[in-house]
């Protein structure tokens, strides 16, 4: 079952690369349309002090704002759980923010924001956030109501109940959003970028795409779109990593190595 | 014979332990569960509430174990409201109907709940909940997680975290209702023996006309629409109580009289509903 899952999609991706070089080579397409996979890989090797160099900075600014959206999305969310009334009063805003595109604001903090790395954190941070606020305040909530009340007739203290039963509670919870946000933070910090253009001195995957497409270097506009996917893929894995170390006890995460 | 086991039988000789004096419950939503209840238990009983679905046996026991206001009337526990428990030198725990145990907590962890909250030292701890999990008969699961144990076995350690503060009075929700007859009998076997043997007393909820006669020294029966309690009837049978006794005449005489009882309190209302 283990092996499956790995073997399986390596499969596909061996088929899906193989068929790639197969039509290009087959229906002769011009590089500037689409290269082939060979191509696609030594462009990547020979722009690499280039693309390396935009990978750090993306990543640079993924992390960033990641780490913004989990401490606020976790700090928001221990403020709703605390009262009703917070919750009723900001909820709908914490849902204007996820519903509003980024791309509609970015401009605007781009003004008001000097420091450019600063306002592509803070555009990414944006997107990455909601996730986090929603599902950690769904965790803390679901707390099982009959050890609750096991907790009251033992007379816990609120810090007590807080730290013994609602933060383990929500884990599950935190940690799917994790996930989702993950992969928000790094599509927020491209679609920033591709918004802020070429503000800044570190530019970006976002940037080196851009270039490429003024420039009709389709091979590293390829190469470019490899590395944000593979740093998608990587951000996820490495989630999904954390989560089952951290959720060991969790049956969703156990039942995965049956 | 067996006369010395029916302690039931001398319940003169101690003060009323839980008195229920017309004690009822609205619920804010306006749903009447329970009308007044009177109820009178003895230290040392074993008390069944027996009824259909929605006749307010949760309700009670849940207003006994204090996590529900009485709407009006009182309830004392030792002569006390239940806030005031810990002053008279008395400890009560509840049983739920599901196993409730934490499931980022081994079972040993599970157990020592009540302790840590309550501020146990460490070493004390563990010597309890070791002595709680050998009485349960899970000494060997100690660091399991829940979800590593049936059904039965995890009610088992929820019954164990319900010792470990060497409580006097344990409130039992439906505790077994969730599993197969078999595993269900064996621990009702196991149950009375840990009332004989630490002088519990116990109230228990069930759906069951044979659990109930086959546990209680008394079965209170309750009737639902609206939520009251319509009979007591002591079960007159000397403990322990073996397998044997399921399949005995007075056992099929109290069981035909419990669902006799039930049936008559349902016709009722069947009846009443009719005449609307
Ligand atoms: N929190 C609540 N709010 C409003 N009504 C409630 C609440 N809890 C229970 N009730 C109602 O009170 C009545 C008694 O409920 P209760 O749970 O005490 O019944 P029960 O005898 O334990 O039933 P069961 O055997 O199904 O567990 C029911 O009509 C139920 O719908
Ligand atoms: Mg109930």
């Amino acid at each position: 079952m283990k092996a499956q899952r790995i073997v399986l999609p390596v499969v596909v991706a061996i088929v899906l690369i193989g068929l790639w070089h197969g039509l290009v080579k087959a229906f002769e397409i011009p590089v500037y349309l689409v290269p082939s996979p060979g191509k696609v890989l030594e462009t990547l090797i020979k722009d690499w002090s280039l693309l390396g160099g935009s990978l750090y900075n993306t990543l640079k600014i993924t992390f960033f704002a990641f780490f913004c959206a989990v401490v606020l999305g976790v700090a928001i969310a221990f403020l709703f759980v605390q009262s009703k009334f917070i919750e009723a009063a900001f909820f709908p805003y914490a849902v204007l923010l996820q519903v509003t595109p980024i791309v509609a604001i970015a401009p605007l903090i781009i003004i008001w924001v000097k420091n450019p790395t600063a306002s592509l954190v803070i555009c990414a941070t944006l997107v990455a956030l909601f996730p986090i606020i929603s599902n950690t305040t769904l965790g803390l909530r679901s707390v099982n109501p009959g050890l609750q009340q096991l907790f009251k007739m033992n007379r816990a203290t609120r810090w007590q109940t807080l730290t013994r039963l609602r933060i383990p509670s929500a884990l599950p919870y935190f940690f799917g959003g994790l996930r989702i946000s993950s992969g928000l933070a790094l599509i927020g910090a491209v679609v920033a970028e591709f918004v802020a253009g070429t503000g800044g001195t570190g530019v970006g995957l976002a940037y080196q795409i851009l270039q490429s497409g003024y420039q009709l270097n389709i091979p590293r506009m390829f190469a470019a779109l490899l590395l944000i996917t593979l740093a998608g893929v990587l951000l996820f894995a490495l989630m999904v990593a954390l989560s089952k170390w951290a959720l060991s006890w969790h049956e969703s995460e156990l039942s995965n190595d049956h | 014979m067996a006369d010395d086991h029916r302690r039931y039988a001398q319940p003169k000789l101690l003060a009323p332990m839980i008195e229920i004096l017309s004690a009822s419950k609205t619920y804010p939503n306006g749903t009447h569960a329970l009308q007044p209840v009177d109820l009178k238990i003895q230290e040392g009983e074993f008390v069944t509430l027996l009824g259909p679905s929605g006749c307010g046996k949760s309700t009670l026991l849940k207003m006994i174990a204090g996590l529900l206001p009485a709407t009006d009337g009182r309830i004392l526990l030792w002569s006390k409201p239940v806030e005031a428990i810990e002053s008279t030198g008395h400890r009560m725990s509840f049983v739920f109907q599901e196993a409730t145990l934490m499931p980022w907590s081994r079972v040993a962890g599970n157990v020592r709940l009540p302790l840590e909250l309550q501020g146990v030292d460490s070493s004390d701890a563990d010597q309890r909940v070791n002595d709680s999990l050998a009485l349960v008969g899970l000494s060997k699961f100690h660091d399991a997680y829940p979800r590593e144990l049936s059904g039965g076995m995890q009610m088992r350690v929820s019954i164990a975290r319900g010792l470990v503060t060497n409580p006097t009075l344990i409130l039992m929700d439906e505790p077994f209702g969730a599993l197969d007859e078999i595993t269900r009998n064996k621990l009702d076997q196991d149950l009375l023996e840990l009332w004989q043997q630490k002088k519990l007393t116990v109230i228990f909820v069930t759906h069951s006309i044979y659990e109930a006669v086959y546990l209680s020294t008394r079965v209170v029966v309750m009737a639902a629409r609206p939520g009251r309690v319509i009979e007591e009837v002591p079960i007159d049978e000397p403990f322990p109580r073996g397998p044997e006794f399921r399949v005995s005449t007075q056992f099929a005489g109290y069981a035909k009289h419990l669902q006799e009882s039930l049936l008559r309190a349902s016709n009722a209302n069947e009846l009443a509903e009719g005449a609307l």
